[in-house]
């Protein structure tokens, strides 16, 4: 560096005089074998760190990369299991004719899966929507969808979630899911929703 | 020409009339059909009703109307018997007949000052009462009823500044026919009355007569359990939010704005019941301590009331008597729904309509008769909701209807028409069923409709 420094200083003395002057340019300066030796001796330094910092900067590159995948599998993961759990509190239940309570079989084993994913994710809190079909009345219905909501509540408060993580709704029989006219409509319309209210970003599957 | 003249004279006329005209349209082809038959009442034996007759008159366009809303209004008051005669509209029985004209010759004819009234004829075609509209100057009307065996007028109502496209247009004719109700009869009429209902979310407002429909609610929400504060001047009913609660709204026709009832933008506040004098708003809140009966003191704003405890049995329906002092309602507390009663503190709460534990089905959504006497509710009878009607001074219970499902009954200002929810047509629609003759009619071809509520008597002042 000590013999470069005084070189470009002269080159750009040089160069001044020569953007300065008014007669034509001197003779280009003989080659100096000493500072051509310099000059390459130099220029495989730079080439050499140059390398070495490529190779720094790949090995980074790959190490960022794969932690990128890392996270995204990682992410992807999370996100597949927070939709399988989303997937299992979809699962409504169902009733018997102007009945709230709970059914033995299927609907027992759909309320204790929505416990055991509420045991497994302490932040998670839903809301319970009530429903029935349309052959009760009007208003009571509104009441008796209460009922069926409050039903499943208390079978998941019951069994020690706390009051303040489940919140009861009712549609009565405002919102039928088959707007059919029949037994087969009227039962899949008797059913209470669970919705996520809070804490459902990122959910955990029961048992893992 | 002498009174006898005149008689014998206009009789060859209808005569003539008649022949000319019965190819025509008839008047009651105006009129929506109504089950049991049809009557004419020209074949007609007059039976324990007086016999009514709408006289006919010049076709003035206001004036048809006119004359076409009270007569179906007295039809439907199912206290006469409507006489029609073949011909209808087009038989002129003894009014003026010729638009006014001064330079007229009236001295043969009715005169203006007088119209001419056949008194002689109306009893032989079997009417006891007659009523004529006749068109004054500047937009008014003069409505008299005729007192045929007596021969007198026996009341006089006048119309004034009347325009087809008022708001008030319509109940200013009701309130005509309530008063020739009363005047014939001394009963209470109701044609100047409401009815609220719900059709696809939406709360909308028709005269007695399934006419002059309002909407209430604004289009987008989903709105219900409409009902009536004093005079016909409010309209509270529940909008269900996104957040899935239900707040209620009052409606006030004179400004036609809605105010949301304090206390009632968190929980689910339903099926709500006015106190006569309007201070008091009774409603149902579901939540998770069950559904249960509060009252709101509209009047100072404030007091929120918790009337019954039900422990997850269900409260609903609530409805005051019409003194205000007590408050029936339908509840689960002793398993299926059925019809309790409680002053209107929540005190005293007892059974009201009886029924036999495990075999009477569960019963719903009492009305209270505005004369306090009887309580309509419906009641499932072999799967099916059907009318019942309970004497309150002794609390025997009878049932009143059997086609089709029947609920939702509530009774017209008169204390003997119900409307309520059918599905006889094979939709869900509101029909009227007079509570003396067994007589039903279709209250208006709205589409699906439910949740009827009808008001008391319009208040004058009351123009929407």
């Amino acid at each position: 560096m000590r013999l470069t420094l005084p070189l470009s200083v002269g080159v750009l003395v040089i160069l001044i005089a020569s953007a300065c002057g008014g007669g034509p340019p001197p003779p280009p300066p003989g080659p100096d074998p000493d500072s051509l030796a310099a000059e390459q001796a130099r220029r495989d330094s730079i080439a050499a760190a140059q390398a070495r910092a490529d190779s720094i900067r790949r090995a980074q590159e790959a190490a960022l990369a794969a932690e990128r995948q890392r996270r995204a599998d990682s992410l992807a993961a999370v996100r597949a299991e927070t939709n399988a759990v989303r997937e299992m509190l979809s699962r409504m239940v169902h009733f018997d004719f102007n009945r709230s309570n709970i059914r033995d079989g299927e609907d027992t084993e759909v309320l204790e899966q929505k416990l055991a994913v509420l045991l497994a994710n302490p932040n998670l809190r839903l809301e319970i929507v009530g429903h029935c079909d349309e052959r009760g009345t009007d208003e009571y219905n509104m009441a008796l969808g209460n009922r069926r909501a409050v039903s499943s509540r208390a079978f998941l408060t019951d069994r020690g979630i706390a009051e303040s993580r489940i919140s009861v709704r009712s549609r009565g029989e405002e919102q039928p899911l088959d707007s059919g006219h029949n037994e087969e409509a009227w039962a899949r319309n008797r059913r209470a929703e669970f919705r996520i209210v809070g804490g459902g970003d990122a959910l955990v599957r029961p048992g893992n | 020409m002498s009174s006898l003249q005149k008689s014998l004279f206009l009789s060859s006329t209808i005569a003539l009339l008649v022949v000319a005209e019965t190819g025509g349209l008839l008047a009651q082809d105006s009129i929506p059909p109504i089950e049991q038959g049809v009557r004419l009442g020209i074949t007609y034996t007059p039976g324990m009703r007086p016999g009514m007759l709408v006289l006919g008159g010049p076709r003035v366009e206001m004036f048809d109307s006119i004359r076409t809303i009270i007569q179906r209004d007295l039809e439907f008051s199912d206290r006469f018997e409507m006489i029609f005669l073949p011909g209808g509209d087009s038989l002129v029985l003894g009014v003026r007949t010729s638009p006014i004209d001064e330079g007229a010759d009236s001295g043969s004819g009715p005169s203006l000052e007088e119209p001419f009234v056949n008194y002689s004829l109306y009893a032989a075609l079997g009417a006891d009462y007659a009523v004529s509209v006749l068109d004054d100057v500047d937009s008014s009307f003069t409505v008299n009823l005729y007192a045929v065996r007596g021969e007198e007028v026996r009341s006089t109502v006048r119309l004034h500044d009347m325009d087809p496209d008022s708001a008030g247009f319509r109940m200013a004719i009701h309130r005509v026919s309530d008063a020739i109700v009363r005047s014939a009869t001394g009963e209470q009429g109701y044609a100047a009355s409401r009815i609220v209902y719900v059709s696809r979310g939406r709360v909308y407002s028709v005269d007695s007569d399934g006419a002059g429909r309002l909407a209430i609610s604004p289009p987008g929400e989903t709105a219900f359990s409409p009902v009536w504060g004093p005079f016909g001047r409010r309209v509270a009913y529940t909008t269900l939010a996104e957040d899935g609660w239900g707040s209620i709204y009052v409606y006030d026709f004179s400004t036609g704005e809605r105010t949301m009832v304090p206390t009632t933008d968190e929980y689910l506040n339903y099926s709500s019941a006015f106190s006569p004098d309007g201070r008091i708003l009774a409603f149902t809140r579901s939540w998770a301590e069950g559904s249960d009966l509060f009252a709101y003191n509209l009047a100072q704003d404030c007091c929120l009331q918790r009337l019954t405890v039900g422990r997850l049995s269900d409260n609903v329906s609530p409805e005051f008597s019409p003194e205000g002092r007590r408050i029936a309602f339908e509840s689960t507390r002793s398993g299926a729904s059925q019809i309790y009663v409680m002053a209107s503190d929540g005190t005293e709460q007892e059974l009201f309509a009886p029924f036999d534990y495990g075999v009477t089905g569960a019963s719903h959504s009492p009305a209270w008769s505005p004369d306090g006497l009887s309580l309509a509710f419906h009641r499932n009878v072999a799967g099916r909701h059907q009318l019942f009607l309970m004497d309150i001074g002794n609390r025997n219970v009878r049932q009143l209807s059997s086609a089709g499902r029947n609920e939702d009954p509530t009774w017209a200002p008169d204390s003997r028409h119900i409307a309520f929810k059918s599905s006889r047509s094979g939709i869900e629609q509101l029909w009227v069923v007079d509570t003396e003759t067994g007589r039903v009619r279709q209250l208006a071809r709205v589409g699906a409709a439910r949740m009827p509520n009808w008001s008391a008597p319009v208040m004058q002042t009351n123009q929407p």
